[in-house]
């Protein structure tokens, strides 16, 4: 709807897929469609815009309202312009004497049953029902109001078909006084979303509009808040608060969702400096239209009242916070960075990136380790999720990232999800990947829960694998025996594009009786014969993909389990055409940018490693120095030797270490140890309590800049309103680059951009100008691919020969036994997002107040803990509770729990095992045991009265 | 809806019910059917799980619980009374006739009398159309009905 300020405009109905070509006549105008398309959208196309009230082209074509009738020689009639398809040589009228007559009718009908309240209305101005009524030029209603839906009472009283509005969902309004029953709503939820949580009840005059069933609201009913519903709505039914609260907006900013590593592309609707609504773009390349809770409604938190905007100092740690001028605080902590460095050496500080900030944030900061501060100690918490994906598949395939575009989805004919969550971590992937379930694709889930995939209404039957955490390369490995075994490989792929000779070393691998599914089976609990099924499926599948998240990555094998993934689909052939692949659901917004950006310790931007001296050479060159060629400290090591008291001074942009990171108690004692701690973000958070300098950042709706998608989609992101605490966070680092003695003289993130460009031969195309013009390019992009790259390895691996590994299973050591017999697991739910930090600050609060641990019925029974139970988890590193929900979702023997809450701090359970290849930490699994509590542990207690203390601010401490 | 209140009992049958048509092609309105049969009403709280066995989900169950008359929301009353309120009838005066019904019944449509034995429900043609207005009783017809032959029916069948 509201096609006066959306500038990508509304053709009615979705673009149809054909390689035939069609010519028709509309209004006298020539016009060529792929065959397939509809009149109303041959017209659209033509220019000429068609009446409409039920036909959006978010969703296919309902033929409801009649007001977008035509007529066309040598038809009978006046066809539905929405649902007829087009044919050659067509002659269609879209404006004549008999059609106008029709549509008043029509627009009559409707507007008799609708309030004309059009001036106190939220939708005014833009609400399609007005519009029409216009386009119609209707003048009067000749229907008396009779029996109606919107008045509250009549004569007689009150009117019984008059229902009140719905409020239950935070975000928008469902108000059925002005429902048209068009259920643009119900088939975008079910079209677009696919959760089918709305149905139009009833029939006749007594049809609406309904979330789930008669007793439910919208937020007790499936609604997982998407938004589409509100998008499609071409009235005032559905609205967003906002919308009501302020008003329609001005203008907008295209920018990229900030959450999660789809990278939904949106356009902020912004009335001044304000954000009204953020509403997902038709043409983002990644979402298509579509958006989740997260990124449509969650960006409260950019103006919380918990945001601090000022920057603040201490001495000491146990010293509240005072707050001071930016000149002050950034002298104050290059000078303290600067003392550190000249009393324990060069290589005695560091710098930790996040992986939700601006590919040209992470460049600088890692630029200032290296040019400034000298040292290659420059880690991110890329680490924490997914450093074993560029590690195993740069080892298989040759390059550091997923090989295909989510555009690739709409062709595969099975998918396989490993170790992810997508519904709730990746949501508008999930709906793009169930549309597809929906029309017929198969389903394999290696979890140990019964993901909410496996549920997706409308598909056929998936298969489940529910391995015990820990086991999957046992699996993966098992699999592939069983193809090579019954011969189901692709022969032909894997002598033109692998080594031959190399596969039979592999296979001979495999065929070891250790790697068979009964074997399997003892260790991982997954029935043979599943495995048996999962393998025959995958190999199949004529375009089989695979998608892994964390579950796989956050593992002491993930390196291992992302190589025995890669094997898969060398094995089978499904790499270099859509529909197949190998591809990591990132976790934060700018995992992959972060990487590809030289944030790790011995690698410089587009993964070149430090001691590459053609590589050193380009950088001592540009950026003036003489650069290091020694790998510097990954995290963990950095608070290793933070302990032994080598490593002493952290800047830390954006990211919340204490929370994020395994063995909190680790953490804070390696942060206590340190001389100088500076933290960078909006809030203080759990970091900043063992900080000494805070300096405010700004939002991603404060400052331009690129985050690059799961996809290695370089999406723009746009200044939408000017920063609350002055600066952009790339000026922040610059700032305190210079006061260290760079001579930063940056003016906008376009000539970071650029540098990046000039330095990084897979960035080297890659410019504002380009990303304006094309809205976002895949890397690489470079003279080769001068508009980047949608698919990787298409004729060949970018390292040449695709590589095998052989993939042996080494059983984690963490290990259940008598003491801790559980195996905890851990993951995240829809509406929030990694720590919480933002999601926290939001009203997404009414979906999860708080974590829980999900325990099987019958462990919860041998310990005596009931539904809602508050509980003791422990491990061997330490302890937490929280409340249980009994669910037969995760099996016996397993528990789950999310992390979005501090006060839960998951991780203080979570042990430090980490990947062999990267020292990714082992979040997936730890061995706890669980028993009933009354309440908090004495950490949890211990920790809050600590975070209060070290929170305080001086009050009145400027001067 | 509460889940608390499904008993072993109903879920058993429910369940059973299920299993009957699951495999069937539409399997959705024949369980419908088995449902009012055995409770006489379609029961909320079957709906989600009619949903999850069905791969659909409640809202849609909902949606066709909710388009088709003859599935009630709640238990009827004994004895059921029909009254046509399709276009043939309503131009035989069904209106009329369903006023003073109503008035002499004291229950509006979808209502049941208080003592529990009849519940009045519109429908949409019994198939009596040459002779509206019409009515149903149990498996009785009733053609060119008017206030006393109402009445009568109600009464013979002991309502
Ligand atoms: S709520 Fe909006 S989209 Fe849904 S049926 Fe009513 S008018 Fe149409
Ligand atoms: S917000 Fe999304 S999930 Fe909820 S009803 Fe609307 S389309 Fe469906
Ligand atoms: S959180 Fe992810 S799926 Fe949701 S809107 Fe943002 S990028 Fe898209
Ligand atoms: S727009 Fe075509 S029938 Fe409604
Ligand atoms: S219209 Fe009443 S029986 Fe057909």
């Amino acid at each position: 709807m509201k096609d006066f300020i959306i500038p990508d405009r509304d053709f009615g109905t979705p673009a149809a897929k054909s390689a035939v070509t069609i010519s028709l006549l509309v209004d006298g105008i020539a016009v060529s469609v792929p065959a397939g398309t509809s009149v109303m959208r041959a017209a659209a196309v033509a220019g000429i815009s068609v009446p409409k009230l039920c036909a959006t082209d978010h969703v296919s074509a309902f033929g409801s309202c009649r007001l977008c009738v035509v007529q066309i020689d040598g038809m009978r009639g006046t066809p539905a312009s929405c649902t007829t398809p087009v044919a050659e040589g067509m002659v269609v009228h879209t404006q004549t004497d008999d059609i106008a007559r029709i549509r008043k009718g029509v627009m009559e009908l409707y507007i008799s049953d609708h309030p004309l309240d059009c001036l106190t209305c939220a939708a005014n101005g833009d609400c399609e029902l007005q519009d029409m009524a216009g386009a119609v030029g209707l003048r009067e209603v000749r229907y008396e109001a009779g029996a109606n839906h919107f008045a509250r009472r009549d004569a007689e009283g009150p009117n019984p078909e008059y229902r009140p509005k719905d409020q239950s969902n935070p975000y928008f309004t469902f108000d059925p006084a002005k429902c048209i029953v068009c259920s643009r709503c119900v088939r975008a939820c079910e079209e677009v979303q696919g959760t089918f949580a709305l149905t139009i009840e009833g029939r006749g005059f007594d049809s609406r509009v309904s979330a789930g069933m008669m007793s439910d609201s919208f937020l007790s009913s499936d609604c997982v808040s998407c938004g589409a519903c509100v998008q499609v709505c071409p009235t005032a039914t559905l609205i967003e608060n906002k919308v009501i609260e302020i008003g329609t907006p001005e203008h907008i900013v295209k920018t990229t969702c900030a959450y999660c590593g789809v990278g939904c592309s949106f356009d902020a609707h912004m009335r001044g400096e304000e954000v009204v609504r953020m509403v997902p773009s038709k043409d983002g390349k990644a979402n298509r239209g579509h958006s989740c809770v997260k990124g449509r409604f969650a960006w409260g938190y950019a103006t919380h009242l918990d945001r601090k905007l000022e920057p603040m100092i201490r001495e000491k740690i146990t010293d509240p916070w005072q707050v001071v001028t930016w000149d002050q605080a950034l002298d104050f902590a290059a000078s303290r960075m600067r003392q550190t460095q000249a009393a324990h050496g060069v290589d005695s500080v560091g710098v930790i990136t996040s992986s939700r900030c601006t590919n040209e944030e992470t460049y600088l900061v890692q630029k200032l380790a290296r040019a400034v501060l000298g040292t290659n100690n420059t880690d991110t918490c890329a680490r924490v999720c997914h450093s074993p994906t560029g590690y195993g598949l740069r080892t298989t395939f040759g390059t550091s990232a997923g090989t295909h575009d989510f555009d690739s989805v709409e062709d595969t004919d099975l998918a396989l999800v490993i170790g992810a969550n997508p519904t709730d971590g990746h949501p508008v992937f999930a709906s793009r990947l169930r549309k597809r379930l929906r029309q017929g694709a198969g389903l394999i889930v290696i979890d140990p829960r019964e993901i909410d995939l496996l549920k997706t209404p409308h598909m056929g039957q998936g298969l489940h694998l529910p391995l015990r955490p820990g086991t999957n390369v046992a699996v993966l490995t098992s699999i592939a025996q069983v193809i090579v075994a019954e011969k189901l490989y692709d022969e032909e792929f894997i002598r033109t594009r692998c080594d031959w000779d190399e596969f039979l070393g592999y296979a001979e691998f495999l065929m070891d009786p250790r790697h068979s599914p009964e074997e399997v089976e003892k260790l991982s609990k997954v029935p043979a014969d599943l495995i048996r099924q999962a393998a025959r499926a995958y190999a199949a599948a004529p375009r089989g993909s695979i998608y892994y998240g964390l579950g796989v990555t956050e593992h002491s094998q993930g390196s291992t389990t992302v190589m025995s993934i890669a094997n898969l689909a060398m094995l089978t052939g499904n790499i270099g055409v859509p529909g197949t692949g190998v591809n990591p659901l990132r976790g934060q917004n700018n995992v992959q940018g972060s990487c590809d950006m030289g944030s790790f310790p011995h690698e410089y931007p587009g993964y070149r490693h430090v001691s590459d001296k053609a590589t050193r050479e380009i950088y001592e060159k540009a950026w003036g120095v003489p650069l290091s060629p020694e790998p510097g400290l990954r995290i963990p090591n950095m608070f290793d030797e933070a302990l032994a008291g080598r490593f002493r001074g952290l800047y830390c942009q954006g990211e919340d270490i204490v929370q994020s990171d395994p063995d909190t108690r680790h953490v804070t004692s390696a942060l206590s140890a340190m001389d100088i701690v500076i933290v960078h973000d909006l809030f203080l958070n759990e970091t900043s309590n063992y900080a000494h300098v805070f300096l405010p950042g700004s939002s991603f709706l404060e400052k331009d800049g690129t985050f690059t998608n799961a996809e290695r989609r370089i999406n723009m992101v746009r200044r939408a309103m000017t920063p609350k605490n002055g600066y952009e966070d790339w000026q922040i680092t610059q700032m305190l680059a210079n006061r260290m003695g760079a001579n930063w003289g940056y003016t906008h993130p376009s000539e970071i951009m650029d540098e990046i460009a000039m330095t990084t031969p897979s960035f080297a195309g890659v410019s504002y100008d380009l990303l304006d013009r094309e809205g976002s390019v895949q890397w690489p992009c470079n003279e080769k691919a001068p508009l980047g790259t949608p698919l990787m390895h298409v004729d060949g691996f970018v390292r040449g020969k695709g590589h095998f590994i052989h993939t042996e299973y080494v059983a984690t050591e963490e290990r259940s036994g008598p003491r801790f017999p559980l195996l905890l697991t851990t993951g995240r739910i829809l509406s929030q997002y990694n720590v919480g930090a933002q999601t926290r600050r939001t009203d997404n609060l009414v979906w999860h107040p708080e974590d829980i641990l999900e325990i099987h019925p019958s462990d919860a029974e041998n310990r005596g803990v009931r539904d809602g139970d508050w509980v003791r988890v422990a491990s061997r590193s330490g302890e937490t509770t929280l409340r249980a929900v009994l669910t037969e979702r995760v099996a016996p023997g397993v528990v789950y729990t999310t992390f979005h809450h501090p006060t839960t701090q998951a991780n203080v359970v979570t042990t430090d095992n980490s990947d062999w290849a990267t020292n990714c930490p082992e979040f997936k699994v730890t061995a706890v045991q669980v028993s009933p509590s009354n309440g908090p542990s004495e950490w949890q207690e211990e920790y809050g009265s600590h975070s209060e203390r070290s929170r305080r601010i001086l009050p009145a401490a400027a001067e | 809806m509460s889940h608390a209140a499904i008993s072993a009992d109903f879920s058993d049958r429910l369940d059973a019910i299920i299993a009957l048509h699951k495999e069937r092609e539409g399997p959705l309105l024949p369980i419908l059917h088995d449902i009012q049969a055995e409770w006489d009403y379609i029961p909320e709280e079957a709906q989600p799980v009619i949903a999850a066995a069905l791969g659909m989900t409640r809202a849609e169950v909902h949606g066709v619980v909710s388009f088709y008359h003859d599935f009630r929301d709640h238990p009827a009353g004994r004895h059921v009374l029909r009254l046509c309120r399709a276009e043939a009838c309503q131009s035989m005066g069904a209106d009329a006739l369903a006023d003073q019904v109503r008035a002499a019944l004291g229950i509006n449509f979808h209502e049941t009398t208080p003592d529990g034995r009849l519940t009045l429900e519109p429908v949409f043609c019994l198939g009596l159309c040459a002779c509206g207005p019409s009515a149903q009783m149990g498996d009785r017809l009733l053609g060119r009905a008017n206030l006393a032959k109402v009445q009568k029916l109600v009464a013979e069948a002991g309502a």
